[in-house]
Formats: structure tokens, C-alpha cells, sequence
């Protein structure tokens, strides 16, 4: 991607953003019309909250209380929306064995993505695609069966960190399908990440570096020996490993100057991104840049002797001798797992002895996510509720939460059509799978002061509310197929005395549901939905009604009406936009 | 016209503008020039609050049937009311001594009473019966929509796409409470936004929000929860709306007592601020009385369901003085709704279980102030399972109130409703804007007229055929009489009215059609 392009689009976001704030106080219904949508909202953070209560827990393993609350916690923050039945197995378990469990990858791929257009008439309905020719026709249903299908992924993941780290990768070693044109090469990047997802970070540098999407995305595909391009070199250090730090002498960012980024765009020269199938990349010397690369003192003064195809590998091998690579990777995880805002004891006590592990673990990445995920610090109640939701947690947590079912491969074309409207929901809630706005990533999880709190404005938050009112109510119908919430086989699915008792009904969903506890006024409230001004011991008695005649139309609908107004009313608090 | 422009009109069009800490309130009241901008395919400035009295009010003892007490008292000794404590509506019926200040607005010609409300096959469970009364559905069918819902999605095509905008600023309808109220859900979405609590709503005004405590999951709560306050999308409508108007009644108790008194207070203020919103709902719980809606030992003029009554009448009558007072009274009517009444006969704890048909309320300058119907027969030893017989469908009710004050048409009530339901003129004929107002039958006459005490007297018209009511009013425009209520065919028509029992005096003879009306003065002599 070029450069100068994301910079100017990240300009856009900012002025935007200043308009939004210097609104007036009290706009009129019309002037409210008329002002542009709020793209950061006026009340997303103006400086980090340094304020706040904070826990000075370390990375000594957790050895408090093992329960629902904590396996809840440690899913969602692993999981997209784990359901009752995930959490419950885990709190059965202990945090050990479901470590285990979530660090370990399923054995094989999953199947590629199918082709499910009569448009793309290369393969029949029901074939994958990949191993085609490409073909620009092709290419746009091509692309939608790719992210369609990475989106099933998610809403049928098992018990294992690979989704949500698949997904982070893809927040850092960016691609945006619409630039790269080439499904194909899209798959194969998604697969690769996918393969390294709990893997090495230094091998899933390496095979990133020269995986066709991104020698497309980045230019590296043009970038010879005469006319070195510097796009990758720039990025690979800015954004994929060491970082940029402060600005301490012209063009000199701490961590690497602008020298470095030459000497690297040189190093990474002859690579070209192959589009005869199967896709792949290859290295043509006479492209490739053969002097010593000198790097400054940032990397010690080291240099890069030609070495035609492995040449990349020494480069990323030398970036990975710098500390400062573990520690900018740790950050992100941290931002992603726990909390964005990290304060001196943070980077002392939980950045810096995790860094440490990941260099010690040669750049494996389960060690530190299994030292996180099982320390004092992350089931710290101050570290719990404190995330909000991305898009696609938000909306796939919900659908995994209650348990809506989608049609089966068995219906291929259905199911399909229907994960294809749930990246359109993601999509409107301003998060893409496949399409990150910028080589950035989600400005979530890098734009200080507001980070996560991006997710939430004026826009994003009405069309939260319509997608979670949607599946509460009518759901969604396509082709004879209908996508809901069944809120009868989700309240029936509990055990009968949980689901014949209004408390004990409304305490189960609120802590699948919610990460931090209601007050009584908010239990009153959700209560007053699911039984209105009446005594508790009336949602028994039709409850019950129900269960002794579930055929009929008019009990069924008494307490489907009522079950639907106290899950809508659950999902509006603002509690659910935590995890 | 720009919004601009309209509200500088408006400001100088207003009369009658009465002042408050110094601002002028009113000024921007409801005006001829603001319902000719609204999209709303009939023009009205009229309001609905319907009061939802939650878990089944027990009408026996809210509306009580003075020549059947030894009846009431073999089924229901332990909890009613001493006889001598019943406040006289009429001759034969009787109001709870807690709602003393409803007997006053009842003489004061501002609150009707429909004697048992119910529909064909009663459903006894809360949730089913509710549904039916907000759907206006039968008892076996299952509706997803709510009456109002229907009647405002006809009348605002569209919605939501597109509001709020200039000419429809202000929520259609608005609940208050922890729902939006199903009364108002439309085939796609609901029609109206809800006020979760009365807390919530100054909230609302004040543009504050709950703040959570001074944690990293509290900082992420309390910043959700202001854009939640931005984004209701009514806020600017609503806040401009309750600043243009204070409660002005003294008659309100202190915020906390009386939940229906604290809805009721923002439904003035609201109303009286110039929102455009035609229907509110309110809503009161804790009538499910399964046990002591009576005290075991002391005065059965007291407890649980004395308390509720007593609620609603200090609510409605400390509203309607406040209506009064900002001079807008005559654009709201009331109504009350619970979805059952509870059984005859009461149970051993001091309690009653779920019954079928009850009386309702109306209220408010427009109402007949009349109760309708006669009371309830009661068996001389009422079983546990013995009902009251319902004596109007609750149907009827809602369609003459959307018939008189919102001008619906028949057709339209047929359809929202799916068949057609007798008329009661629980409002006063006049009560909708004059716009629509029904055109006369033609040619009708009454003879002989005047008529002597205790005769009778024959209405001759040409019908236009369909269900036709010939009614009697009196001056104050009670119904006395009702001659006629059924479907009479297309052509001339000679229909005989019995004036017996009437007092001397001039009453006015009304006939009523799907799309016509006429008045006649009679005199009995």
C-alpha cells in the first residue's frame, strides 16, 4: 500500500475527529442532521486515564478461587462470546488444562474456502477455488467466499486461542484484500497466519515477508536492485517488529534510523509475487540488490552480506536480536489481552519479564501467552470488564453466546449467504475481516489516547444496538432461511430449576453475558422486563404453562415475548459492550 | 418552511403565554402551523396515556356494585369494602374510598368508568392476556404487533428510516418504564422509545449519566454509557420539550411515593412543552393480589390494593390539575388497562387470583363522565371459578378512542384490527379536531319531538347502511339511552326511541354511521 495514502486517510480520521469535539453543546435536531457522523466520539478519552485504580499484581501464577467467574474471563478474553457450555467446562477444569487446551492448535487445516457463485464458473458450487487461475471476473465473488468463510472460522471455533491470535496477526502483519486483488493470495495468507498462530513470531516474520499479499500490499514485488522500494523495509521496522521510538536526531527513531530502512528495502530487493498456481513468491537475482548492507547503531553496526534468496532471513534474524522487537510485540498483546494502557508498573512488571520469556522461548509465542493468561495480573478484578468489544467480538460473541444456528455445509450456499450478512454487520460497525483500514491495523489498537474506545461512537453505537435487536426479534431471513436468536431453546437449554426461577434465569444470562456484576437497581430493571410489575413466582407458573403445552401457539408466545424483552433490554446496557 | 422560520411564527402567534422563573412557557405550544408540517397523514395535537396497571387490578373492588352487595359479600366477605364506605358514582354503582379524588373529577364531568372490559375467551395467564390487551389481538390468535404500533406505523410512513427529521422532530410514542411498551410495536420496529425509569429521564435532561467507579472497567462503563445518552436520538426534541414546561399542580406527591405520579408528572410536562407525541404509556405494578390485598386483621378500606388505588387516583387527579393549569387539558385523554380482573370470589389468604373482565378508566376534559354500562351480576353464591361476564370488548374501546380522537377512520379500524367493534362513546361527541370532523346525515329527523315524559319517539333516516348507533346525551353529554347499536341495511329507516325514565329537560339525540353523524335536540316535556 502507498504510504502517502494511509497518511492522508489517517489525516481524515484526525480533522474529523476535532470537528466532533468542538461540537456545540446542545445541537438542534437539525443541526444534529447536518453535522458530519462523529468518527471518535466526543466523549472518548482527550488523555490516557492515568488516574485510575490500578493493580500492582505481577506475573506470579494465579492461585485465587477457580470458578465460573474466572473461567468466563480468561475465555472471552481468548475466545470470540464463549457459550455456557465453554465456560462451564472450563470452570469444571482447571486453568492448567484449559490453558493446554487453548494453546493447542486443532492438528489440521480447516478446508479452504468454496466457491458458492455461478458467477465463478472455473470450479463448480461447492469446489474451492484456490489452486485456480485468477481471473478479474472471478475475483469479487472470489474475495467474499474468502472473508465469508474466515468468518465461519470464528463463529464455529473450538475452545482454542487460534482464532482471536489469527486475528491479531492479521491486525499486525497487515493485508487489505482490496488492494491485493487476488483472493488466492488472500487465502494463502490467511492460511499462513493461521498455521504460526500460536507459533513463532520470528519464522511467521520470515514466511510473511516474502507470502505474495504482502509482497503485493507492500510493494516488495517492485522493489529491485536499481530502484530499491522502501515500503516493506519501512513498515517491517515501524509497525511488524522493533518499532518507532522517540525522534532522537534526523531521521534517527531510536530503535532504527532512516539509514536502516534503506539497507532493509535493499536486503528485501528480487522478490516477486507468484500468480500461477499455487500461488507463492520467488526470488530473481538479477533484481536483487547485491551490496553489504550496513545498518547503524541501533542493530550495532552490523552488516548483510549478499545472500541472494536467504538474504531476508539474516535481516530478520538481526531485527530479532534487538530487545526491543519482544518488547513492542508483548505490548500489542497486552493492548489485545488485557488493558491498552500501560503505565510504569505495567512495562516494568509484565512487559519486561515477558519480553524477557519470549527472547528466552526463542520467539515462541504460547509461553508468554500462557504466562499472561495464568498470572495474578490478568485475573486481577481491576484487569476484568475493562475491554470493550471489537465489532467482531461483539457480534460473533453474540451469535456463539446465543447459540444462533446457522445453516450447515449441507446447505452450503445458505450458509454462506448468511456469513457473508454477519461480515456486512461487522463491516457497518467499522471493522472488516480481510480489510483493516491501514498498514496500521485497526487504529484501536494503536491511536492514544482513545485506543478501544475508537470502537464506540455515534455512528457505531446505534448500529451495535440494531444488529443485537434484530437477532432478539424478527432475526434475519434470507432464501427460506432465517438466522435468530431462539430464546425458548436458549432458556431451556439451562437446567429446568435455573430456568423456572425469574433470579436464578436472570443471574445465568447476566454472567454469560455481562463481565461485571449489575447492581440491584439494574437486576430490578432487567427483572421488571421479564416480569412485569409481578410477583416472581409468576414467571414459574407460566414458565411451567409453557413446558406442560409447548405446542401451543399463545404460551409459547406469553413467554418468548417476555424471554425477548429481557435479553434486548440485557444487551442495551452498557455492560455489554465489555468483555 | 425552514424549522427556523416556523419557530419564530409560532413565538409570535402564541397567546396566552404564562410565565415561570421568569421564561415564557408555551410559546411554542401546539399550533395549526406545526401540524401542517408534520408527515403524519392525519393532523392532531392530541394525546393518549394509556396507564397500564400491571399483574390484574381487581375491579370488584376498585368499581363496586351497590345493589348486589349480599352477593358480594357471601363471595367475598373477608376483603370487601363496608357499604357504607363506598363513595356513590350513580344510584347503583360505587367508587373505593381511596380514590375519593377520582369520585371528585368523576362529578367534576372529567373521568368516565367502563364496566366490565374483557374479551371473548379470557386468557389467565399474565403474559398472554397482556399481550392481547397491547396487541388488539383475539384471545386465539397470536399478534406480534401492538395496536398502537399499527396505527402509528400507518400514520408514519417509513419510520424509522429517515426520523427524527424537521417536520416529525418527536418520538411517536413514548413508555415509560423498563420497555418499550409492546402496545407500540409495528411490524418492523417498535414505534416508540422508552424512559427506563423516572430517574433515567432527569438523566436524560440533565444530560448526566451514571458514573461507574474509578476503575479501568468503570472508566470504559461510564464512557459507554454517555455515548448511550447521545445517541437516543429523541434527546434534543425531549429536552427542549421539558424546558419549555413545569409541572405547575401542587397536588403531586414528593417524588419516590407514587411511581404513576412521578411518570405522570413528565407526561405533563412533556405534553404541556409542545411535543408532538400522540401516545404514552405508563404503567403501575403490584395488582397481582394473590394474597392480603387486604389487611387479615383491620379495615379492608386498607392495604396492598387500597394503597395501588389510591396511587392512581392521587396520580390522575394531581395530572389532570396540572393539564388544567397549563391549559391544555383538552388535548388528553386517559385510559387505565390491567390484563385481567381478578376472580368474584376471593381466596382464603385475603386475596383474589386471576379473574377475566374488569372495569376501566377514563379520564380527562373530553371524557363522557358516565359510567357505562350496568354493573356486573353477580351470583348469589359465586364459585371459585365464577368470572365476571365481560360486557365491552376492549377493542371497542380502543377503536372509539382512536375513532374520536385521532379521527381514524372505519376502514383504518377495521384493518388495524381486523374486524370492526360496536362503538361506546366513552368520549364526548366533538372531542377530535375539527379537520375530519364526520359529515352530517342528511335528512334526519326526529318525531314527535317535543315528546312527553315517559313516551316515545321515532327516528326516521336515510342509512347509509353498516353499524348504526342511536344514542341519547344528556347536557352535560352523558349518554342516557341507546336506542340502537347494530348493522342496519342501506334505505329508509324508521327506528323507535323509549324516552321512558328520562327527567324533563332538552337532550341531544345523536345518530351515529361509519362516516356520518347528526344531532338533534329532543325535549321531553
Amino acid at each position: 500500500m502507498n504510504r502517502r495514502h494511509f497518511l492522508q486517510r489517517n489525516a481524515a480520521v484526525l480533522s474529523a475527529s476535532s470537528i466532533a469535539v468542538a461540537q456545540p453543546d446542545a445541537p438542534t435536531a437539525t443541526q444534529a442532521q447536518q453535522d458530519p457522523p462523529e468518527v471518535i466520539s466526543r466523549y472518548a478519552n482527550t488523555k490516557l486515564p492515568t488516574g485510575l485504580a490500578r493493580t500492582t499484581t505481577t506475573l506470579a501464577p494465579y492461585t485465587g478461587t477457580w470458578g465460573y467467574a474466572q473461567a468466563a474471563h480468561l475465555l472471552r478474553r481468548s475466545l470470540f462470546g464463549p457459550t455456557r457450555s465453554e465456560i462451564l467446562t472450563a470452570a469444571g477444569s482447571t486453568l492448567t488444562s484449559v490453558l493446554n487446551g487453548l494453546l493447542t492448535a486443532p492438528a489440521t487445516a480447516p478446508d479452504p474456502p468454496l466457491n458458492v457463485s455461478a458467477t465463478d464458473t472455473s470450479v463448480p458450487i461447492g469446489t474451492t477455488w484456490t489452486a485456480q487461475v485468477f481471473d478479474q471476473s472471478f475475483e469479487g465473488v472470489r474475495r467474499a467466499s474468502l472473508r465469508d468463510w474466515w468468518l465461519g472460522l470464528l463463529l464455529n471455533q473450538n475452545t482454542t486461542l487460534v482464532e482471536k491470535m489469527t486475528l491479531f496477526w492479521h491486525n499486525h502483519f497487515v493485508v487489505e484484500f482490496g488492494d491485493i486483488n487476488d483472493a488466492r493470495m488472500g487465502y494463502e495468507y490467511v492460511r499462513l497466519l493461521r498455521q504460526h498462530a500460536l507459533g513463532n513470531f520470528r519464522q511467521l516474520t520470515k514466511d510473511v515477508t516474502v507470502t505474495p499479499a504482502i509482497l503485493r500490499y507492500l510493494n516488495g514485488n517492485q522493489s529491485t536492485g536499481g530502484a530499491p522500494n522502501e515500503n516493506y523495509g519501512r513498515e517491517l521496522l515501524e509497525l511488524f517488529t522493533v518499532g518507532k521510538g522517540p525522534l532522537i536526531g534526523t531521521g534517527n527513531y531510536t530503535n532504527y534510523t532512516e539509514a536502516d530502512v534503506q539497507a532493509a528495502a535493499k536486503v528485501l530487493t528480487g522478490w516477486r509475487d507468484l500468480s500461477t498456481p499455487p500461488v507463492g513468491s520467488y526470488f530473481t537475482a538479477s533484481r536483487h540488490d547485491t551490496t553489504t548492507k550496513v545498518f547503524s547503531s541501533a542493530f550495532g553496526g552490523a552488516s548483510i552480506t549478499s545472500a541472494g534468496a536467504t538474504e531476508y532471513q539474516n535481516l530478520i534474524n538481526l531485527i530479532f536480536q534487538q530487545g526491543e522487537t519482544a518488547r513492542f510485540i508483548v505490548r500489542k498483546l497486552y493492548r489485545w489481552f488485557v488493558y491498552y494502557l500501560i503505565d510504569a508498573q505495567v512495562e516494568t512488571d509484565i512487559i519486561q519479564p515477558l519480553a524477557t520469556l519470549l527472547i528466552q522461548n526463542n520467539y515462541d509465542i504460547a509461553p508468554v501467552l500462557r504466562t499472561l493468561l495464568s498470572s495474578e495480573h490478568f485475573f486481577d478484578t481491576l484487569n476484568v470488564g475493562c475491554l470493550i468489544k471489537s465489532p467482531l467480538d461483539f457480534t460473533v460473541g453474540m451469535l456463539r453466546q446465543m447459540q444462533v444456528v446457522f445453516p450447515t455445509s449441507g446447505n452450503l450456499t445458505a450458509q454462506y449467504v448468511m456469513w457473508d450478512y454477519i461480515n456486512g454487520l461487522a463491516n457497518v460497525q467499522q471493522q472488516t475481516l480481510g480489510d483493516p483500514p491501514n498498514v496500521a491495523g485497526w487504529a484501536a489498537y494503536y491511536q492514544t489516547p482513545q485506543f478501544h474506545e475508537l470502537w464506540i461512537n455515534a455512528v457505531t453505537l446505534p448500529r451495535r444496538n440494531q444488529v443485537t435487536d434484530l437477532f432478539i426479534s424478527t432475526g434475519y431471513t434470507r432464501s427460506g432461511v432465517k438466522i435468530v436468536i431462539d430464546v425458548l431453546a436458549l432458556a431451556q437449554s439451562l437446567p429446568a430449576a435455573t430456568a423456572s426461577d425469574c433470579n436464578l434465569l436472570i443471574d445465568e444470562f447476566v454472567r454469560l453475558m455481562l463481565p461485571i456484576s449489575l447492581t440491584a437497581n439494574q437486576v430490578d430493571f432487567l427483572k421488571n422486563t421479564l416480569l412485569p410489575g409481578l410477583p416472581d413466582f409468576e414467571w414459574t407458573v407460566e414458565w411451567q404453562q409453557y413446558l406442560a403445552a409447548p405446542t401451543n401457539t399463545a404460551k409459547k408466545a406469553a413467554v418468548t415475548t417476555k424471554l425477548q424483552a429481557m435479553l434486548r433490554a440485557l444487551m442495551g446496557l452498557a455492560e455489554y459492550h465489555l468483555s | 418552511m425552514k424549522r427556523r422560520e416556523f419557530l419564530q411564527t409560532t413565538a409570535a402567534a402564541s397567546v396566552g403565554t404564562a410565565f415561570l422563573s421568569g421564561l415564557p412557557i408555551g410559546a411554542y405550544g401546539y399550533s395549526p402551523q406545526l401540524a401542517a408540517l408534520t408527515n403524519a397523514a392525519t393532523q392532531s395535537d392530541k394525546v393518549l396515556v394509556i396507564i397500564q396497571l400491571q399483574g390484574g387490578n381487581d375491579g370488584l373492588n376498585m368499581i363496586i356494585p351497590l345493589d348486589q352487595y349480599p352477593a358480594l359479600m357471601a363471595a367475598r366477605g373477608n376483603i370487601a369494602l363496608p357499604q357504607n364506605q363506598v363513595l356513590s358514582l350513580t344510584t347503583n354503582t360505587g367508587i373505593h374510598p381511596a380514590m375519593a379524588s377520582l369520585h371528585n373529577l368523576f362529578q367534576n364531568g372529567k373521568l368516565g368508568v367502563v364496566q366490565s372490559v374483557g374479551y371473548p375467551n379470557p386468557n389467565f395467564s399474565h403474559f398472554r392476556a397482556t399481550d392481547i390487551w397491547t396487541s388488539g389481538s383475539a384471545s386465539n390468535v397470536t399478534w406480534t404487533t401492538g395496536w398502537a404500533g399499527r396505527y402509528l406505523d400507518g400514520e408514519y410512513a417509513g419510520y424509522p428510516t429517515g426520523y427524527p427529521n424537521t417536520q416529525n422532530p418527536d418520538p411517536l410514542a413514548i413508555s415509560i418504564g423498563s420497555v418499550v411498551s409492546n402496545c407500540a410495536q409495528g411490524p418492523s420496529v417498535n414505534m416508540g422509545m422508552a424512559i427506563a425509569s423516572t430517574t433515567s429521564f432527569y438523566q436524560l435532561l440533565s444530560g448526566g449519566v451514571d458514573v461507574a467507579p474509578n476503575t479501568p472497567a468503570g472508566h470504559e462503563l461510564t464512557f459507554i454509557r454517555q455515548v448511550v445518552s447521545q445517541t437516543q436520538v429523541y434527546t434534543t426534541a425531549i429536552q427542549a420539550a421539558a424546558g419549555r414546561a413545569q409541572n405547575l399542580s401542587p397536588l403531586y406527591p414528593t417524588a419516590g411515593q407514587n411511581s404513576l405520579a412521578d411518570q405522570l408528572k413528565i407526561v405533563a410536562q412533556l405534553v404541556a412543552g409542545g411535543l408532538q407525541t400522540r401516545i404514552y404509556v405508563c404503567q403501575l405494578g403490584g395488582f397481582d393480589t394473590h394474597t392480603l390485598q387486604v389487611p387479615a386483621t383491620g379495615s379492608t378500606t386498607s392495604g396492598t390494593h387500597a394503597t395501588l388505588l389510591g396511587k392512581i387516583a392521587e396520580a390522575v387527579s394531581a395530572f389532570q390539575d396540572d393539564l388544567q393549569r397549563h391549559n391544555v387539558q383538552d388535548r388528553v385523554v386517559g385510559m387505565t388497562f390491567s390484563e385481567f380482573g381478578r376472580r368474584i370470589r376471593a381466596n382464603s389468604g385475603y386475596g383474589t387470583d386471576h379473574g377475566s373482565a374488569a372495569p376501566l378508566l377514563v379520564f380527562g376534559s373530553r371524557v363522557n363522565p358516565m359510567v357505562h354500562g350496568p354493573n356486573p351480576t353477580l351470583p348469589a353464591n359465586a364459585g371459585v371459578n365464577d368470572n365476571v361476564a365481560m360486557q365491552f370488548d376492549f377493542r371497542s374501546i380502543y377503536t372509539s378512542i382512536l375513532k374520536d380522537l385521532f379521527q381514524v377512520t372505519p376502514a383504518t379500524l377495521t384493518q388495524l384490527f381486523g374486524q370492526s367493534f360496536p362503538y361506546v362513546p366513552v368520549l364526548r361527541p366533538g372531542t377530535g379536531t375539527a379537520t375530519n370532523t364526520a359529515a352530517e346525515v342528511a335528512s334526519f329527523t326526529v318525531y314527535p319531538n317535543p315528546v312527553a315524559r315517559d313516551g316515545r319517539t321515532v327516528v326516521a333516516y336515510e342509512s347509509a347502511g353498516g353499524h348504526v348507533q342511536i344514542v341519547l346525551l344528556d347536557a352535560l353529554g352523558r349518554e342516557v339511552r341507546r336506542a340502537v347499536d347494530q348493522v342496519l341495511a342501506a334505505g329508509p329507516q324508521f327506528l323507535p326511541v323509549d324516552l321512558s325514565g328520562l327527567a324533563a329537560g332538552a337532550y341531544y339525540c345523536q345518530v351515529r354511521e361509519a362516516k356520518r353523524s347528526g344531532s338533534r335536540i329532543v325535549v321531553v316535556e
